[in-house]
């Protein structure tokens, strides 16, 4: 083997090793423990930073929810579950901190509303189709330039 | 009667574009705080002035207090401070301050620049107590009754309305 055959493959075998070695060096990971850190992310991604209301706490930069999530990370090193993380939050901030709100009686309406606006337009269009259908023919015929809303069209009883 | 059927959307109409107004008219950046009359919660902090003595929760019981919010860097601050200065000139309560996320000597500095409204100015380096207190923006002013328990949270720089029409009644009612 040549002087720089030799020398190239030591140069390459060097270069190897130092690539390995390099992502054994985190760059200064904020928890000790990656699985803390990534529980800690799961949960401040569903509460709603109080300074930039429309992001969560996981992405946002403000200065308060870089301390709440210092303070997330804090509760489980100490062995908190999840919901007990969720309970520190809200016993500060309340449930608007919450991007999923709980069902209680006051957010019934929040999460039921929809259902019920839905059902409500479904019946009143069920029922006027109804009526509709009961309608002799004549009774479409009549006037071209009746409104749909006209209620006269309907027979009198 | 049944002619008039037909105005009912236009009711339903109004109905929703009153409670959209009214959502509209207020400002979302108010979060309610689930911490009125509920206990304050509990705190030991150096004092401003002097870091070797502490103020702790359980020294303020028996008295109605002001908890003010505030921090050098806060710009908001010094708009409501002249307010706050002829405020604790009336002796009504004892303000004590909570120096938010400061540094001592620009607190110090600030307070000697602006004058200093409060009995003491508790300091909350790194916001922890802020945090239990709820606060997410400075300033935030907190009524304390003798029992320990939160009696009003404002968010936001005082207002003579606020400090007149809030804050005053709520004291007289508190029989101070």
């Amino acid at each position: 083997m040549s002087r720089l055959a030799l020398s190239k493959c030591l140069l390459v075998v060097a270069l190897a090793l130092a690539g390995y070695g390099a992502p054994a060096q985190p760059a200064a990971a904020p928890a000790s423990d990656p699985a803390i850190e990534a529980r800690m992310v799961r949960i401040t991604a569903e509460l709603r930073c109080l300074v930039c209301q429309n992001q969560t706490i996981a992405d946002s930069s403000a200065a308060l929810a870089v301390d709440l999530r210092r303070e997330a990370r804090a509760l489980l090193q100490q062995g908190k579950s999840d919901a007990e993380v969720l309970a520190y939050m809200t016993a500060r901030y309340g449930d608007f901190v919450l991007y999923r709100p709980p069902l209680k009686s006051t957010t019934a309406l929040l999460w039921f509303g929809p259902a019920l606006m839905l059902l409500g337009g479904a019946g009143v269009l069920v029922v006027l189709l109804r009526r509709r259908a009961r309608l002799a023919a004549s009774a479409f015929d009549a006037d071209s330039d009746a409104s749909w809303t006209d209620p006269p069209a309907v027979p009198e009883r | 009667m049944k002619r008039l059927w037909f105005l009912i959307p236009l009711f339903a109409f109004f109905a929703l574009a009153a409670i959209l107004a009214v959502g509209l008219k207020r400002d979302p950046r108010e979060v309610p705080s689930p911490l009125i009359d509920k206990p304050a919660p509990r705190f030991v902090l150096p004092r401003l002035d002097d870091p070797s003595k502490t103020i702790s929760l359980d020294d303020l019981r028996g008295k109605v207090w002001m908890l003010n919010v505030w921090a050098s860097w806060c710009v908001a601050c010094r708009e409501e401070h002249p307010l706050l200065l002829a405020f604790a000139k009336k002796r009504l309560v004892p303000v004590y301050g909570l120096d938010y996320k400061d540094d001592r000597a620009d607190a110090q500095a600030w307070l000697a620049r602006f004058g200093n409204p409060y009995e003491a100015s508790l300091v909350d380096a790194d916001g922890r107590v802020g945090i239990d207190f709820g606060v997410y923006g400075v300033p935030e002013t907190f009524v304390i009754d003798a029992s320990g328990v939160i009696r009003l949270k404002h968010i936001g720089p005082l207002t003579p309305e606020v400090l007149s029409k809030k804050i005053e009644p709520l004291l007289k009612k508190l029989d101070v």
